[in-house]
């Protein structure tokens, strides 16, 4: 491929996951709201749009529209770069996620993500930890008590939260021996004996650990006391309004969306499913697969939230660091132990 | 700052204001107002610096702060340090009025130490309507109007109360349908209100499905008000004498449906929440009251009772009749959290089954007392008699006349003991109204159970004492 090929490629890629990030968002927002409605016996949104769809556009204009108001009291640098802080990651992570089958164009092959980073793994552990500099930094410049508060939990949490789950991903890459997202999917292919997908749930405990992880890393329910509004009226973003607060509160629903992509991608076979039809039809098939999965995933998020109280600072941490992190260990052994013997077989034959 | 200090710079204020602004004139006068009116309400640049409400309580002693007290810039709170040691370590946060969990305008003065409580004080008096003092310009009759929107969540037990204290004094029987259908309607209350409870507890420790749930069920209750009293909230029915009307045609069907939703309702939250484990350590051994504390801070109802104390005015005062019907009063151990779901969960079974023996056994017979003097004659009757004509008149326009004395009465609200005081000088108005709000002893008991606790645990624990500003401030 000549440099100008590649350029357009990577920018049309680069343009597609931008829109597709901020269509999802979209659905993601109306479709919690919808489900946790009908969990608790409502009807939800139903005005704007057919089925209320255009909810979340009516309320971005309408945040669009209000007045950023900005407290006397804030560190106005890093209050202005909070809420940026926050939502860049949330973009730059899905840039590896593999959304599709590769397909080919004339002479040349090209992947359904941003990019393929060898390091994959490595690089979406990088970009979500730099989550939680957003809420800090949010809390800080606040300069309120209960964005403080806010702030103070957040870093405890999610500091204990992504040990664990860079942990539930050693198995992972032992078990896939590769650390590239499509690497990981192409794993993933093919079936056990013709009728069960040859899927990552064997890993289970990485996958439950993993995603009860990325619950706690978004800051959803039940581990929502960073922004716990009963306790500490909105955490880290109480000072916030306008646009400002409407980009974290885009950063959340991104980062719903991205934890429910990649524990698809890594534990569910990514965009595997049966294809069947014509070419164009088996292209966008996995497509299909691949969101189903996800919106499977987003689903189970909105679940738990509608069902599960919140919980308190200290036995979230005692969670995280007593039972969630040994598990992991215990579990990487296992697993290490395991895949050792399948690679190399029983030590006495 | 020390006691006299303090009084001293109150005086020296006083005395500066006392200086008649109203009758200086000229650049003086205006100056004299501008101080007394403008001068304090720019924020100076001491209390910039800090970042928050509570600083004013961080002020140093040496500024004028007597002189800012008056002005309204400053509020003098009693507070000090207990421990200087601390004092870095601390900070104060004030958690209301405008806070989504505290029921209300409640303001909680929290000392904080990283996230864990040192020091708690409830604030109140964001919602004083001064009902007891209006009930002094209101008629008898007017009065239910007026107490019936101090608990607006039993709205029933206020007028209660209130008709029960005004009845002693005229002594006047009343029908025993009349007491029937006041002790329906007051325990179907009692059921609305813990089932808004448990939707609050839920929602305020993040269940936020419970809320809902809990209102699905309380709407049932409250279309049936409705259909009875025309209103959902602020009845106005019981009143001196009986009751505003009667039960409509087919209230049977609609108590039976009632019998049958709520209690499924009711299990649907025990299959939420009983074994839910993050429900359990968020309630279990939060927010513990002693029975001492109890008697120690006058708290009653099912906060006391979930701490073992067995103390129901319906079994140790009946009223209205309620002895007849059978019921159980449950009693915890702990005194925690748990507890007191488990103890309103359980009353509202109880409650039912009252209204279930009520359905079997409601007697026939008028739904206000007979005395003309105190209930208005029929409307045919007026047609056909001027002495029924003069009583309506009468009633209406100067209201009934009710013998001097004084009365106390108090009934069992779903908060605890709602007692309503009335001293009457025979007019037509009572001299005095005093009413001993539940709501506000388990306020001034937050402390008891909040201390040393942390902050999630606090809105656990009040929600868990269900305050209802508008009882405690009244």
């Amino acid at each position: 491929m000549t440099g100008w090929e590649t350029f357009l490629t990577a920018a049309i890629k680069v343009l597609a996951a931008f829109s597709l990030l901020l269509t999802v968002v979209i659905l993601v927002v109306w479709f919690e709201r919808k489900a946790v409605a009908d969990l608790q016996n409502r009807i939800g949104p139903n005005r704007a749009g057919p089925w209320g769809l255009l909810q979340t556009v009516a309320d971005g204009v309408k945040l669009l529209f209000k007045e950023s108001v900005t407290p006397r009291r804030v560190e106005f640098g890093l209050y202005i770069l909070a809420p940026i802080a926050a939502l860049v990651p949330a973009l730059l992570v899905f840039l590896v996620v593999p959304i599709g089958a590769p397909f080919t164009l004339g002479d040349r092959v090209i992947d359904l993500s941003g990019t393929d980073l060898n390091i994959g793994l490595l690089y979406i552990l990088a970009l979500s930890s730099m989550a939680v500099y957003a809420v800090v930094l949010a809390g800080w410049s606040s300069g309120s008590k209960y964005p403080l508060l806010g702030a103070v939990r957040a870093s405890a949490q999610m500091i204990s939260y992504e040990a664990a789950m860079g942990l539930a991903l050693v198995p992972v890459i032992l078990f896939t021996g590769t650390t590239s997202l499509k690497g990981i999917v192409e794993v993933q292919a093919g079936s056990f004996g013709g009728f069960v997908p040859a899927w990552n749930v064997v890993l289970i405990p990485s996958f439950l650990i993993f995603f009860i992880a990325g619950v706690a890393e978004t800051n959803r329910a039940p581990f929502d006391l960073v922004e716990a509004e009963s306790e500490i009226v909105g955490g880290y973003h109480t000072e916030y309004s306008g646009f400002r607060f409407a980009l974290f509160f885009l950063a959340e629903y991104i980062n719903i969306f991205n934890i429910s992509a990649i524990t698809v991608t890594l534990f569910l076979g990514g965009w595997h499913g049966p294809t069947f039809g014509p070419v164009w039809f088996s292209w966008l098939l996995p497509i299909f697969w691949f969101l189903l999965k996800t919106t499977l995933l987003i689903f189970v998020f909105v679940w738990i939230r509608a069902t599960l109280p919140r919980m308190r600072y200290d036995q979230l941490m005692s969670f995280g660091w007593k039972r969630l992190i040994p598990l992991t260990l215990l579990w990487i052994v296992l697993s290490t132990l395991a895949i050792g013997v399948r690679r190399m077989g029983l030590p006495w034959t | 700052m020390s006691e006299e200090n303090q009084t001293e710079e109150i005086d020296s204020a006083e005395g500066a204001v006392a200086v008649d602004a109203t009758t200086a004139t000229g650049e003086e006068g205006r100056r004299q107002i501008h101080d007394m009116w403008v001068a304090g309400t720019e924020e100076r640049a001491d209390i910039r610096q800090f970042t928050d409400e509570g600083a004013q309580e961080l002020l140093p002693v040496e500024d004028e702060t007597a002189l800012d007290i008056q002005r309204g810039v400053v509020v003098d709170d009693d507070y000090e340090f207990e421990d200087a040691r601390d004092e870095d370590e601390l900070q104060i946060i004030n958690m209301g009025p405008q806070h989504p969990s505290t029921h209300g305008v409640l303001r909680l003065h929290l000392e904080l130490e990283g996230e864990t409580i040192r020091r708690v004080k409830p604030i109140i008096g964001y919602l004083h309507t001064g009902m007891e003092k209006t009930g002094e310009t209101l008629t008898w009759l007017q009065g239910p109007t007026n107490v019936t929107r101090m608990d607006y969540l039993s709205p029933f037990h206020n007028e209660l109360a209130y008709s029960l204290a005004v009845e002693k004094l005229l002594n006047v029987e009343i029908p025993e349908r009349a007491q029937a259908i006041r002790i329906l309607m007051t325990e179907l209350n009692r059921v609305s209100s813990h089932l808004l409870w448990v939707a609050t507890q839920g929602m305020d420790i993040g269940a936020i499905s419970m809320m809902i749930y809990g209102w699905r069920e309380r709407e049932l209750v409250l279309d049936f008000f409705e259909k009875v009293t025309g209103l959902r909230m602020n009845h106005n029915f019981i009143r001196p004498g009986g009751v505003a009307a009667d039960l409509p045609d087919g209230w049977e069907d609609d108590i039976e449906a009632l019998l049958v939703d709520v209690p499924a309702g009711v299990d649907e939250y025990h299959e939420i929440l009983d074994e839910n484990p993050i429900f359990l350590d968020r309630c279990q051994g939060i927010g513990v009251i002693t029975p001492a504390e109890c008697r120690a801070y006058g708290v009653t109802g099912a906060i006391a009772r979930a701490s073992g104390v067995d103390w129901d005015l319906r079994k140790a005062f009946p009223y209205s009749g309620i002895e007849k019907y059978e019921f159980d009063v449950p009693v915890g151990k702990h005194g925690d959290v748990l507890d007191r779901y488990h103890v309103r969960m359980a009353e509202i079974d109880q409650s039912l089954r009252i209204v279930k023996q009520i359905l079997e056994t409601m007697p026939a017979g008028d739904y206000r007392t007979e005395d003309r003097k105190v209930t208005p004659p029929p409307r045919k009757r007026i047609d056909e008699s001027m002495e029924a004509l003069i009583h309506h008149f009468k009633i209406f326009t100067s209201g009934y006349k009710v013998p001097a004395g004084e009365a106390w009465q108090s009934v069992e609200s779903p908060r605890g003991e709602l007692g309503v005081y009335i001293v009457s000088n025979g007019g037509a108005k009572p001299w005095r109204i005093h009413v001993r709000a539940p709501s506000f002893a388990h306020v001034q008991a937050l402390p008891a159970a909040m201390t040393d606790t942390l902050i999630a645990d606090t809105i656990s624990t009040l929600a868990s004492m269900d305050p209802v500003l508008g009882d405690v401030d009244r």
